[in-house]
């Protein structure tokens, strides 16, 4: 297979791995409370996904079918627990919010099921793209939920206070739900009715 | 034909029909249509019986049944004002109070929740749905009587979008409309909705309140080991709380005028009773005397929001079961965790909303639960013949 920009684009909008093929929900539910750790985790799980296809595309060929999740895990593990070391040296704070779920990187479906349906079967260079483009796909739904969630949930962006402190006294008030996780659920709720409003137009 | 709005209607209908001039506003035409009159369209074909009480005619039995709380309401927040700020105020004085301070929360919830609804039928090509009627007027009577108006629209707006539109509109709701916009303010701004201050107007800023008045609601004080009013008061509904919530005796009209005209079942409103009294003397009878859980089961049903609850969101016929068997249980269900939720939740002392809302998810499972084993004796009565 040719390097195909579809590889690239896909997966980003229209078969963006949240809104359309609705995996990875429950991390996208848990580190979205603040624009931060959700960049963070938007970073992270795109170089696993990137590097994990593309090292188990580079073997494909020697993996015996029967232990291939098992040889899959090993091969995420490793650069989950590489990310996570890294997140502890150099960005301490942020992987103690992100607390677990950066070790649950690796039971994100996102990840398994790029491998299983793209890198088994692909070369590796594609392999590459197609898992740092799904990583992207999941990074941006992650990074709007998130800013959306903390620009009304507390009033910040990355910790900056955006909303005027005149709008506080003018009785405005953070809106409570938007720190709780329902919140984030309807939010991709949201994006998959617009994003099926479009297709449905791009279809006919 | 000789009633002039009937009049008015035949004649500028071929505007808004197929081809008209206005023909976008179709649906907005029909609702006014049908509010105005009984539709003149009737059924095709071999003939049925049909009753001319539809929808509309319904909802607007169930805001008649709203009514008497509605005044009890105006006159008890006039009333409550007067005795927190120690003004010597009139029957009439108070009434006009509460009426004036009520006002602008039904106009907010209508313009919001009726906007929202006449947008999406015109969008979707539906007829406009009438359910909000009903439950424009209930949420204004849930909510205390000082939220800020933007909070309300929010949650009103909330509540039609995502606990009605998205389903498909009327009668394909989950849950309950108005809890759920009240579940909204509870939730995302709890300060609004909870404390002392807000179940009396002009508490919140109060400057000039009498020394040491306390606007906590009876449920409040009850649960804080105090000496709550006295049944009568609490049966009455001359207390602190939300609009519509304090009279039971006002709810009690209601329910009769519901039951009456078939609108609402009764076999939930009573399950609702036997659960809460059934939890209540249980828990009367185990509770360390002094603790919440002796507080006497009996005054459970007529403080906070239970008898309100009871009565006019419980049995929604929409989001409550449909079986009858399933109704005795999904009453006795809310009754029950109401109060397990009154005495176990210290965070949360107003049990009924949540009650309501978890029954209304469980109702389809209830539902289902009875229709089964109906379905499977019937289906064995005729094998074995």
């Amino acid at each position: 297979m040719a390097m195909d920009k579809k590889i690239f684009t896909t997966p980003i909008l229209k078969s963006n791995p949240i809104t359309v093929l609705v995996l990875g929900i429950c991390s996208s539910l848990a580190v979205t409370v603040k624009l931060e750790p959700a960049l963070v985790m938007a970073v992270s799980v795109t170089i696993v996904t990137g590097l994990s296809s593309f090292l188990i595309s580079l073997i494909r060929k020697t993996i015996p079918n029967r232990i291939r999740i098992i040889v899959q895990l090993v091969v995420v593990a490793m650069f989950v627990i590489l990310i996570q070391q890294i997140l502890k040296a150099y960005a301490y704070d942020v992987s103690k919010q992100l607390s677990v779920y950066v070790g649950l990187i690796i039971t994100n479906c996102i990840i398994m099921g790029r491998i299983e349906a793209f890198g088994l079967n692909e070369k590796p260079l594609p392999s590459l793209v197609d898992g740092l483009a799904n990583g992207l796909g999941y990074g941006l739904i992650l990074v709007i939920v998130a800013f959306i969630r903390e620009l009304f949930g507390s009033g910040t962006l990355l910790g900056i206070q955006v909303i005027p402190q005149s709008f506080y006294e003018a009785g405005y008030m953070n809106n409570g739900l938007f720190i709780m996780p329902p919140m984030a659920l309807i939010l991709i709720g949201c994006f998959i009715w617009i994003q099926r409003i479009f297709q449905k137009e791009e279809s006919k | 034909m000789e009633n002039p709005i009937l009049k008015l209607i035949d004649k500028i209908k071929p505007t808004f029909s197929k081809g008209g001039k206005l023909s976008w506003l179709h649906s907005t035409f029909e609702a006014f249509e049908t509010f105005a009159a009984v539709p003149s369209t009737t059924t095709k074909g071999r003939t049925q019986i049909k009753d001319c009480v539809d929808l509309k005619r319904v909802m607007i039995a169930v805001v008649v049944a709203l009514i008497p709380p509605f005044l009890f309401g105006m006159w008890n927040t006039g009333d409550q004002h007067a005795t927190a700020f120690g003004l010597e105020w009139g029957f009439w004085l108070k009434v006009w109070f509460g009426f004036y301070k009520v006002l602008p929360l039904f106009l907010v919830s209508y313009i919001v929740g009726l906007g929202i609804e006449f947008a999406v039928a015109q969008v979707r090509g539906h007829e406009v749905n009438e359910g909000y009627l009903v439950s424009g007027f209930i949420i204004p009577m849930i909510m205390p009587i000082d939220i800020p108006l933007w909070i309300l629209a929010l949650s009103v707006a909330f509540a039609v979008i995502f606990g009605k539109e998205i389903f498909g509109g009327t009668g394909m709701n989950i849950w309950n409309p108005a809890l759920l916009a009240r579940a909204f303010v509870f939730f995302a701004y709890p300060s609004v909705i909870s404390g002392d201050t807000i179940w009396i107007e002009g508490l919140t800023n109060a400057t000039s309140a009498i020394d040491g008045f306390s606007g906590a609601t009876p449920l409040a004080i009850a649960a804080e080991g105090g000496e709550a009013p006295s049944l009568l008061q609490m049966f009455i509904g001359n207390i602190p709380g939300s609009f519509g919530e304090t009279s039971t005796i006002a709810i009690l009209l209601g329910a009769a005028i519901l039951i009456f005209t078939g609108v609402a079942s009764w076999k939930i409103m009573l399950s609702t009773v036997i659960g809460a009294l059934a939890v209540g003397f249980l828990a009367n009878a185990l509770a360390p005397a002094g603790s919440f859980s002796a507080y006497p089961a009996i005054n459970h049903l007529v403080m906070g929001g239970f008898a309100f609850g009871a009565v006019y969101m419980a049995t929604d016929p929409v989001s409550s079961a449909q079986t009858e068997v399933g109704k005795w249980i999904y009453g006795f269900s809310i009754g029950a965790l109401c109060i397990i939720l009154r005495l176990f939740n210290p965070g949360y002392r107003e049990g009924m909303m949540l009650a309501i809302l978890l029954m209304n998810t469980m109702a389809p499972i209830i539902d289902y639960c009875v229709i089964r084993p109906n379905i499977r004796r019937r289906e064995k009565r005729a094998a074995t013949k």
